[in-house]
């Protein structure tokens, strides 16, 4: 069986010229990764671990070098290109302050739904069911001042989940959680990839979630070092 | 738009006290100018009113360039007038006048004095001439005798039931002299009225002018004052250029500049005040952005267009507005209402200076509904041209570093 190839990313370099001394944040990096991975991309503070996953994430802009996600060339679309992409095709999981805070946790899962245009009753029995999935089924109507801080970030991945996106991208998802509340959204993330065929992206440093990854790509100096299978 | 109306709705209450601080910053600015311009628009509208039913109506139709070189020889035919009248429901009635100058004497006083030929059931209707009598009664429809200024009587030391004697210069120059019984006095505040003023009736006037059927003006009474532009436009198409329909702005040009140097005043100062609540705005704004860059930067990189983030905040800016200027409306009408059902009187010299001129020393509010809205109106444009910034910041704005702070 042919295993698909979600995101193609092809020699990306990534250089920030905002101050006088230029930064190579990404220095070729290549990578690709298939349907269904739970991929954590590891590595130290400033090894360029961010930059990788915003640029698949479309949320900047490689200097040179591609990024295809599901055979389309992402650093070729316009700003409101990439918005809608991402909208359809990616889920994001922030370190922290995810949410919309004048949203319930209901809402905000429904929140991409609803710029999708997704009908109502759809977007209803999702919203329930990504809640649900992620044990805040009695919580639906809190606001996200009303939530700890992991079940914040558990309505962050119901939200990212809810409108099937074709991979999730989490960025350091665990960095403000206590231990018991990394290892239930751990426990969360890995049920939905395993029952959804969810792709998963991290970018960590936290070694709970590189514990849990099935595959690791260590990143350093802006090149990938190794990428180790489990 | 309903999920943009939500969060907008929901996001002002976000900081509550900030909220409710510009909303009282333009419930003040809003309060204030309503009260300005209401007082300042009633109590124009209270004196141009009152000059308008004192002496020269809403409209006078004359012959061609009369009103340039006022003389008895400029009197004209009122029948095509009267023809062009009919039909024209915002015409509530048509008075006519003869008026020129003539010298009244009694015994060994002699003044010059503006005689004015009146139909006196007309112009009692118009003017309310009948509420200034302060002795005597008021003309018969064919009287035979006259009504006297009091500063004129006064001078002439004439009183109810003496005669006066009247002299003058006729239409196209026949001699005019003739004897009246005075019916009674009436006070002017104006004191120029009050020093020459001598009320006749119209059909006494044409003999003692010797001007048949000739007027020298036709005073146009509408029925609503809305209506006045396009019933002095139709009577203009319909009389020609041989005759000229005036309106009040036209006769009385001085006033009309007062009213205009005056509202301008009061217009730079409500601009000044809306500057200093804009900038109270603007900071909020300002405030608003860097707090919630962050927001912004996930809303983009979840997939919120830039439009979509612009509408929000622009709704958001109206929503502010629209709390602060409905209160300020709200705030406003009672006191208002209060100054339109009881005007403040004014005493001392300033009344003096406004009864002088025939106006009552008041200085009441105006209900006129577009001055309420026309605040809305004034706070709606400026949120609109102050939610450009935010709608520029945004759409510069890169999900990446707004996230990154």
């Amino acid at each position: 069986m042919t295993e698909e190839i979600v995101i193609k990313v092809s020699d990306v370099h990534k250089t920030y010229d905002e101050t006088k001394v230029p930064v190579k944040a990404l220095r070729g990096v290549t990578l690709d990764i298939k349907k269904g991975e739970f991929t954590a991309i590891v590595g130290p503070s400033g090894s360029g671990k961010t930059t990788l996953l915003n640029i698949i994430g479309g949320l900047d802009r490689p200097t040179t070098g591609s990024v295809v996600v599901n055979g389309m060339d992402i650093s070729t679309l316009s700003d409101n290109q990439l918005i809608d992409f991402r909208k359809t095709n990616i889920g994001f999981v922030f370190q922290s302050y995810n949410l919309i805070p004048v949203l319930t946790a209901r809402e905000n899962v429904e929140f991409v739904m609803l710029l999708q245009k997704v009908d109502k009753a759809k977007r209803d029995a999702r919203t329930k069911e990504m809640l649900q999935a992620v044990g805040l089924g009695d919580r639906m109507h809190n606001k996200p001042t009303e939530l700890s801080g992991g079940q914040q970030q558990r309505v962050a991945v119901a939200r990212a989940l809810a409108p099937k996106p074709s991979f999730i991208l989490a960025d350091e998802p665990t960095a403000n959680l206590d231990s018991s509340s990394t290892a239930n959204l751990l426990d969360i993330m890995a049920q939905l990839n395993q029952e959804e065929g969810m792709t998963f992206v991290f970018s960590t440093h936290d070694q709970r979630v590189i514990d849990r990854a099935r595959r690791v790509v260590t990143i350093e100096d802006g090149k990938v070092l190794k990428d180790e299978w489990r | 738009m309903k999920q943009l109306l939500k969060l907008a709705s929901r996001n002002i209450w976000r900081n509550r006290r900030r909220t409710i601080i510009t909303a009282a910053s333009i419930l003040f600015a809003v309060f204030f100018s309503i009260a300005i311009s209401s007082i300042q628009e009633g109590t124009w509208d209270h004196m141009v009113n009152s000059v308008v039913h004192y002496h020269f109506g809403y409209a006078q139709i004359h012959k061609a360039g009369y009103w340039d070189d006022k003389t008895i020889d400029n009197a004209f035919d009122p029948a095509a007038s009267y023809d062009a009248a009919q039909g024209m429901d915002a015409i509530y009635q048509l008075v006519p006048r003869i008026e020129s100058f003539a010298l009244a004497s009694y015994k060994t006083y002699t003044k010059g004095a503006l005689v004015i030929g009146v139909d006196p059931d007309r112009e009692k209707s118009l003017t309310k001439a009948d509420e200034r009598m302060t002795a005597g009664s008021y003309l018969q429809s064919d009287d035979e005798g006259v009504l006297v200024a009091e500063g004129l009587a006064e001078y002439l030391k004439v009183g109810v039931g003496d005669t006066l004697v009247l002299i003058s210069q006729g239409y196209h120059g026949i001699n005019s002299a003739g004897k009246f019984p005075i019916r009674g006095l009436v006070k002017f505040g104006a004191p120029d009225l009050n020093k020459q003023l001598v009320y006749i009736g119209i059909e006494k006037a044409k003999w003692f002018y010797g001007t048949d059927n000739l007027l020298t003006a036709l005073v146009v009474d509408v029925k609503e004052p809305d209506d006045l532009r396009h019933v002095v436009r139709e009577l203009r198409e319909k009389l020609g250029e041989e005759h000229e329909v005036l309106d009040y702005k036209e006769m009385m040009p001085d006033l009309i500049q007062a009213r205009e140097v005056d509202t301008a005043g009061s217009q730079i100062i409500l601009m000044v005040l809306y500057l200093i609540i804009g900038f109270g705005i603007f900071g909020t704004i300002l405030m608003m952005l860097k707090e919630r860059e962050y927001e912004f930067g996930i809303l983009k990189a979840i997939g919120m267009r830039t439009s979509q983030l612009n509408i929000m905040l622009w709704l958001e800016t109206i929503f502010l507005g629209m709390i602060g200027c409905v209160a300020g409306i709200i705030v406003s009408m009672p006191l208002v209402y209060y100054f339109y059902r009881n005007p403040i009187e004014l005493s001392g010299q300033m009344a003096e200076a406004y009864e002088r001129f025939g106006v009552q020393p008041l200085l009441p509010a105006s209900m006129d509904f577009s001055i309420f809205i026309g605040q809305a109106v004034v706070i709606f444009l400026m949120i609109t041209v102050l939610s450009l910034y935010p709608m520029y910041k945004i759409s510069k704005l890169k999900p990446v570093e707004a996230m990154r702070g």
